[in-house]
Order: structure tokens, then sequence, then C-alpha cells
């Protein structure tokens, strides 16, 4: 312990609190256009609903009232009931939940598989290089929906399923993002320099490549989350998704859709709610891009 | 001659690229066809067959043979375009699927000339007025396009223009009442229409694709737009532009002129690209407005697990995909001088 | 003679920047060649864009930016469409990225001369084939039909001269028309230049880094630094000049014959700010 002490550390020290700068930049570049503070705004009030939605909801999302079916908005059910009687409002809060996780999910796996299969393959090279884009150029020669709806089918109809099936199929664009980024990097003189130091590749590829991939990775994941929530929601609205009587909003909207005519407040709030988030994540995206961009930002 | 050598390595070097891509779709299939939950041999025979029976249509499937042999019966049927009969329908599934193309591709089509006529335009107004107020409204508005999930904004469409305001023909391709009224020669209805001279049925058919096309259009044009847009930013801060505007063309014909003439070749592919998404957008669209097409097709045998007719689905659509993707490389090279 | 141009105390300032590219430029140009030589980010080629009102975003102010009749600082745009183009010209760096890369170079010749006067296609091609003869293009028909890049970088820079001086303009800017150019045609790219500047009596601006260019085929000589015009002289005087800057710019320029010492760099100073009437 006392060694540790001994040796100053600036290292960590100095890149924590220049990271945290970084990103409280990075946030006041994107409250400064109203476009990108919407989607702050909405991805921040998903996230507190979904952590305290038992508190926000008024009423249980599974409890059935068959007494009050298909009600329209009033003040005790702020969106309605559905045919079962369920308060649409809270089954919209509870589904927040479901989207949050699809969304963590999808990112914890589709990131690091997507950077390790990009830089592996931007920074070898040669055959290697040739393998792994040939596998991505198979993925990406199907549009996302299809080949999820696919592995889905193969796989069984569920939740846990259909965001298998939405990592697996969004991790191609990513890997080539970060192999593109890695190609301009592998030639650059520090990365010679850690090479002639004798630094492992996986060192290399960890301490001085990934980092410089993670902002275009970061955009490019904040843009696709809208696409996979869209997927998600489309899985969910076939009945390849989660299943009944899961809140996902998809899925209300595929149930909501027999009552439409008359009650139309079944399929419109759920729809919101998927546009809204979606729009979060695209507005957001645009913006991140402005803010770390660099050669846009020193423009005249 | 060199450069005769070299197009010819290039084409080589693509034509290898293609068949490997196309290998590994086969594989990718199969795998997919085989991790299946659903049991082939009882879809066939039904639930109370005899042990008898099931063994025999087991080796008749050949799935007592080992995975690699599989994959080669696989890959003969492929090639020999046998792709088996569909559960569902009893029938051949190539023949399914060549019935319910046209009309996928005519919706798609209908729906990239909405979205590449209205993306464009938007794309070049939103690049030359960057940062001003066009630009954010119009960058709004396609990622509002880009946003909406178009099974809700579909049937949100039909309740407002078809329920509500009776603007346009409700589900299917066209009225119930003109159903077998037109016989079927392509299978593309307006065409068939027009053949045939009824143009009651043809005018029945643009009302009821108007809608599905034009959402399909709009959601493609978000990413139309978005691309258009910086495509033109590129090309405005060229020195070229500047020559035109030196040689006092107004800023309108050295937009269109000038600029907008070094992104078409981008344009074209971009275009196909919104294409191939179309379909996915189908898929979805096409379950909303009851249009038998290809996306019902597949998502109603989906629901059934109906293997065969959804692997060929999967399979083609990947087909479809490289082949846009061939083809906007070979308008590449009729577009651009530079590659001639 | 009636000056071609007039400009007094130019500024300009870029959209967003802090300070402003260019300060208080004033000089007047008549039927001569006048050399605007200076440093990377000196502020020449802005002046030239500002004179062609290239430049949208750009804040400008002058106590007077006169073009023959045509006041450049209050025109509207639809009148500078008449004088772009028609009755002043701008010659860019470079062929590679100032000829529009898939139209063909006989087109964008002729279209220069189709956007000022009203004539059929092939009296347009006429008139842009006689041009490509004159910038000693030896055979303009089939040049004509080439795109950009299947000509060279000089052939490149005399189809831009001819797209430019086609319209018989009065006035023409050349932003540094031949560092783009190898070394070996440079001079015949310039002697074609000069000889039809010459022929037609038009005025010149040559905005150049190239001390022995501006001296060899200018009349007058403006020395910018930091946005300002430092100071203004004869181009034969040009080794006299006494401006703290110019000597070191001259200093600067290495010699055949001359001794093998490092050459000098510019020591810079705040100072050489100042016009040369404030030097001391």
């Amino acid at each position: 312990m006392s060694m540790t002490r001994d040796i100053p550390a600036p290292a960590p020290r100095r890149r924590m609190p220049q990271s945290l700068i970084a990103a409280r930049n990075i946030v006041a570049f994107l409250t400064r256009s109203p476009t990108s503070l919407f989607g702050l705004v909405v991805l921040a009030l998903l996230i507190l609903v979904a952590l305290f939605a038992p508190l926000i909801a008024t009423h249980d999302p599974y409890a059935q009232d068959l007494q009050a079916t298909l009600q329209p908005p009033s003040g005790t059910h702020f969106f309605g009931t559905d045919e079962l009687g369920r308060d649409i409002f809270s089954r919209l809060v509870h589904g927040s939940r479901i989207t949050l996780t699809i969304i963590s999910l999808v990112t914890v796996v589709v990131g690091p598989l997507g950077l390790f299969f990009g830089t592996v393959a931007g920074y070898f090279g040669g055959k290697v290089d040739t393998v792994l884009m040939r596998i991505t150029d198979i993925f990406l020669s199907f549009p996302s929906l299809i080949l999820s709806l696919a592995f889905v089918a193969a796989l069984g109809p569920s939740l846990n399923n259909a965001i298998i099936a939405i990592a697996l199929t969004a991790w191609p664009p990513i890997a080539r993002l970060a192999r593109a980024e890695t190609l301009t990097f592998r030639q650059a003189d520090y990365i010679s320099a850690a090479r002639l130091q004798g630094a492992s590749a996986a060192r290399i590829i960890w301490k001085s490549i990934v980092p410089m991939c993670l902002p275009s990775v970061t955009i490019r994941l904040t843009l696709n989350m809208a696409t996979v929530i869209l997927t998600a929601a489309g899985l969910g609205f076939l009945g390849l998704g989660a299943q009944p009587p899961l809140p996902e909003w998809g899925a209300m909207i595929a149930t909501g859709r027999r009552y439409m005519i008359d009650s139309w407040w079944l399929v419109t709030f759920p729809g919101i709610a998927i546009l809204c988030v979606s729009l979060a994540f695209n507005l957001l995206g645009d913006g991140l891009r402005d803010a770390l961009d660099p050669k846009q930002m020193n423009k005249r | 001659m060199r450069l005769d050598r070299r197009r010819l390595n290039g084409i080589a070097e693509q034509g290898i690229s293609i068949f490997v891509t196309l290998f590994g779709l086969l594989i990718l299939t199969f795998v997919i066809g085989r991790i299946m939950p659903v049991d082939p041999v009882r879809a066939i025979v039904g639930e109370d067959a005899t042990r008898e029976v099931y063994e025999t249509v087991y080796r008749q499937l050949g799935l007592d043979k080992p995975m690699w042999q599989q994959f080669l019966l696989y890959l003969r049927d492929v090639v020999t375009l046998d792709f088996g009969t569909s559960i569902r329908t009893g029938q051949p599934v190539l023949q399914d699927i060549a019935r319910v193309l046209p009309a996928t591709i005519e919706l798609a089509t209908f729906a990239i000339l909405i979205g590449a006529g209205l993306g464009t335009p938007l794309g070049v107004i939103a690049a030359v007025n960057k940062d001003r107020w066009p630009d954010q409204l119009i960058r709004v508005i396609s990622l509002m396009g880009h946003s909406m999930p178009i099974f809700w904004t579909g049937m949100i469409a039909l309740l407002v223009f078809y329920a509500n305001l009776g603007w346009v023909g409700g589900s299917g391709r066209m009225s119930q009442f003109y159903i077998g009224l037109v016989p079927e020669r392509t299978n593309f209805l307006l065409i068939d229409s027009a053949l045939a001279g009824e143009w009651e049925v043809f005018r029945s058919a643009i009302n009821h694709i108007i809608l599905p096309a034009a959402l399909l259009g709009y959601s493609s044009s978000a990413y139309i737009t978005r691309m258009t847009r910086s495509f033109m930013l590129d090309q405005l801060g060229q020195e070229y532009v500047t020559t035109a505007r030196v040689k006092g063309l107004s800023r309108r014909q050295t937009v269109w002129r000038h600029a907008f003439g070094n992104i078409r070749v981008q344009l074209v592919t971009i275009v196909a690209l919104a294409y191939g998404a179309l379909l996915e957008g189908a898929v979805l669209i096409e379950t909303v407005f009851a249009w038998p097409g290809f996306g019902q097709y597949l998502t109603s045998n989906l629901l059934i697990g109906d293997m065969n007719a959804v692997m060929t689905c999967v399979l083609i659509v990947g087909v479809i995909f490289i082949g846009l993707n061939i083809l906007s490389d070979i308008l590449y090279r009729v577009f651009d001088p530079r590659t001639r | 003679m009636d000056p071609v141009l007039d400009i007094q105390r130019l500024s300009i300032r870029y959209a967003g920047a802090p300070a402003p590219a260019v300060r208080d430029v004033s000089f007047t140009l008549g039927r001569e060649r006048l050399g605007i030589v200076g440093e990377s980010g000196s502020g020449k080629s802005t002046v030239g864009r500002a004179i062609m009102r290239l430049l949208d975003t750009a804040e400008i102010t002058a106590d007077r930016m006169q073009f023959e009749e045509v006041d450049l600082h209050n025109a509207p745009e639809r009148q500078m469409l008449d004088v772009r183009g028609k009755r002043m010209s701008m010659i860019l760096q470079d062929p590679k990225f100032s000829l529009n890369p898939i139209q063909r170079c006989g087109h964008q010749i002729a279209e220069a001369y189709r956007t000022h006067v009203k004539c059929s296609k092939s009296e347009a091609r006429a008139r842009a084939i006689a041009m490509l003869e004159q910038v000693h293009i030896r055979d303009p028909e089939r040049v004509y039909d080439l795109y950009p890049h299947e000509v060279s970088g000089g052939m490149g820079q005399r189809v831009m001269i001819a797209m430019m001086l086609l319209t018989d303009p009065d006035l023409v800017i050349a932003d540094e028309p031949t560092s783009a150019l190898d070394v070996t045609v440079r001079l015949q790219v310039l002697r074609i230049l000069d000889g039809l500047v010459r022929d037609k009596g038009i005025g010149l601006i040559m905005i150049s880094h190239d001390l022995n260019l501006v001296r060899a085929f200018c009349d007058r000589v403006l020395i910018m630094y930091a946005g300002r015009v430092v100071e203004a002289l004869d181009a034969r005087d040009l080794d006299n000049a006494q401006h703290p800057y110019s000597r070191g710019l001259l200093a600067a320029q290495p010699r055949i014959g001359g001794t093998r010492e490092p050459l000098p760099v510019l020591a810079r100073q705040d100072s050489w700010l100042e016009p040369l009437e404030a030097q001391a």
C-alpha cells in the first residue's frame, strides 16, 4: 500500500477529470441546440420513468378490469384502458423498462462485438481482414429487419430472442466503421512507436486504437438505437418479439389494432411513445455528430 | 491495354466477391434453417403419423445424413431452383413468390419515386441553406420520417385518410369489387389493368397504392435527404463551384447545373440502397394494409413456422440486395467519366 | 485614363472570426498589371474574392469599391451576375479542382460565353475553339471534347484562361495561377496569360507568393502582411523595398550563386503591422 502511495500515478488521475470535462463540454454543446436538447430530455425522461415505473404508474399494468374495458382517456385512466380494462398509461410506463432493457442489452453486445471485429480486421489487415469483412458483408447483405425475422423465426418468438436477433444484425455496420477508423490510424507514427517499444497487438488495439474509434462508434450506436427501437417494436407488432401480456409498445399496437376504429387511444399512445424515443435518439445522434466531429467544430 | 487488364481484374475480383457473398448467404440460411425449433418432419406428416411414416420422411429429407451432406443437398436444391413446397399453400415456394413479388415491387417502385422525388430537392435545399431555418426544418422533417414506426403511421394514416376523410382506398391492392376482373398477365396490377383497358380498376389501384407508397416513400426520403445534403455540402465547398460563379452563373444555376451534376453518381447508389431498405418497410406496411405481397407472405409463413418458404424469402431478399449493389456499381461506372 | 478598379479602405471579416482577415486595404488599378504578394493567410486571396463579390457570409466594409461605373459594395446580386464573368473574371489556382470534373472542357468554356451572350450552341463552340487556339492548344477540336481529368495541369490551366478571357473582360484576377503547376510549364502558361492581357488591354491583378514571378510579370506590386498592405511600389523597384517585412521576404529568397549559408528566416515584429509611412 505504501509503495503505491509513494509513486505518483498522474496518468489515471489526470485522465479521469479530463474525460469528465470532455463529457461536460459535449453535454453543454448539445444543450445549445434545441433539437439535441429535446433528445436529451426525452432520454432522461425515459430512464427516470423506467427506474421509477412502480411509483409513476397509477395502476398495475397487468390488472384486468372487465367492467372498464376500452375506456377513453379520463382522469382515472390518463390514456384510457385496453380491451381487457388494463390502464394504458401504466402499461406504457412499465413498457419503458422493456425498451430500456432492449437498448442497453443491444448496446452492451453490439458495441464491443463491432469494435472487436473492426479493430482486429483493420489492424491486422490481409487475410484476417478479408475473412472478417466478408462475414460482415454477408450480414450486411440483408436488411436488418428481415434477418432479425429469420433469426427470431429460428429461435422462437420471445423478447429475449428478439434482443439476440437484433444484436446479431446490428454489429456489422459498427464493425465496418471501426475498421475504417482503424485503417486511418494504423499507419500513424504513435502506433509504430508503440509497436517499436514492444507493445503487443492486443495492447496496441486496446490502448491506442479503441479509444480513437470510440467517438464515431458512439455516434453510430446512438443513431442505430433509433433503428433498434423500431426493429424491436416491429418484431413486437408482428408477434415475434415480446409476447402478451408484456406491455411492450409494439405488441400493444398489434393488439390495439383490432379496436382501432372505435378506440383510437389503444394504438395512438404507444405509437407516440415509440416515435418520441426513436426521434430522441436520432436527434441526439445528429447533435453528437456535430459535437464530436472536429472538422465541423473548426468551421468558420 | 494495361487499363483493360486492370478493369478485367477488377471485374474478376468483384465476381469472386459476389460469389463468396452468395455462398455465405446460403450457409447463413442453411444454419438458420437447422436451428429451427420446428420439427420439419412433424410439419409434413402431422402429429399422429406412425413411427414408420415418420422415419421414411426423415430419411427422405436427408436428416439422417451428416451436416455437410445435408448442406450439399441444400446447395443442389438451390442450384436447381428447387426450394420445396410451402406447407401453408401447398404450392412450390418459387411459384408462390413469383406470384406475390410483383405486388411488392409495384409498391416499392411507387414509393421510391416519391422518396427520391421528395428527398433529393429537400437535401439540396438543406445544403444550400446550411444552418439556417430551412436546413433545421428539413432536418426535423427527415429525422421524423426516419423515426416513425411505419406500421403505426400506416394505421393512423388509414384511420385518418381512409376511415375519416375517405380520400383514398383502404386495404388491399384494389376495391374488393374489382378482384378477378383483370386478367393476370404480369401481376403488376397497374400494368395489367392498363393493358386490359380497365381504367376504373387502374384508378382503384392508384387509389389504394398511394397511401402505403407515400408512407414508405416518406420514410425512405429521410435517408435520401440526409445523404443528399451531405453530398451537396461536399460539392459546394469545391473550387469548380467558385469557377461557375465567377463565370456569372446565378446561385441556382451553380447549384443545379454544376454541384448537383456531381452528386448524381452518389445519389444513384443511395437510391438503390434505399430501394433495398424499402423491402424491409414493406414487410410491416403490407401487414397493416393487407397488401398481398412478399412481406405479407413472409410474415404469415413465419408465424406458422413454414421454414421452406421463410428461408427462400430470406435468400431472395439477400439476392435482391446483392443485385442492387451490383447495379449501383455498374451505374456508378456508367455515370462517372473518371471511372470509364 | 480612369482607373478600372478603385478600392479604398477595404476591410473583411469572416462570419464568426474574431479578427478581420483584411484591414484597410486601398489601391487603384488601371489597364496595368498589379501584383499582390504576401505569405499564406495574409489576406491576398480574400481581397480577390471580395472584389468578385464571392464572399457571401463575410462582413465587408469599404469607403469605396468602384469597378468602372459599378459600385461593387452596393450592387445588387442581379447586377453582379452581369458583371461577373463578362467584365471581370478570375483564374483560380488548381485546374484539378477548379474545373468541373464531369463536364467536358469545351462545354465549360462555351458555357462562360453562353451565359452572357445570346447565341447558338455551334457559335459558342466555334468561339471556344478559337479561344483554345489563342491559348496555344494545338488540337483544340480534340481538347474541346476531353474531360478535365484527361488533360495535364498546364493544359487545364490554359483551358481555365481560355474560359475566363473568352468574354473580353476589363479586369482579370489571377489567384496563384501557376503555383499548382509543374515548374517546367509555369513560364509557358504565364507567357500566354501575359500576352493575352497585353493584347486585349486587360487590367490584371496577379495574386502570388512568388516575388520573382511578380517582378517579371507585373508593373506594380502590393505587399500584404497580416491583412494589411504594408508597402506598394513599382515592380522594378522591388529590390529597394523599404518596409522591414518586404526586406525580410527578399532576404529569404535563395539565389543562384549566393552563399551557402542558411537563408535568413523572418523574425516577426508587431511593428510590421504599421504601413510604410509610419515606419520610422
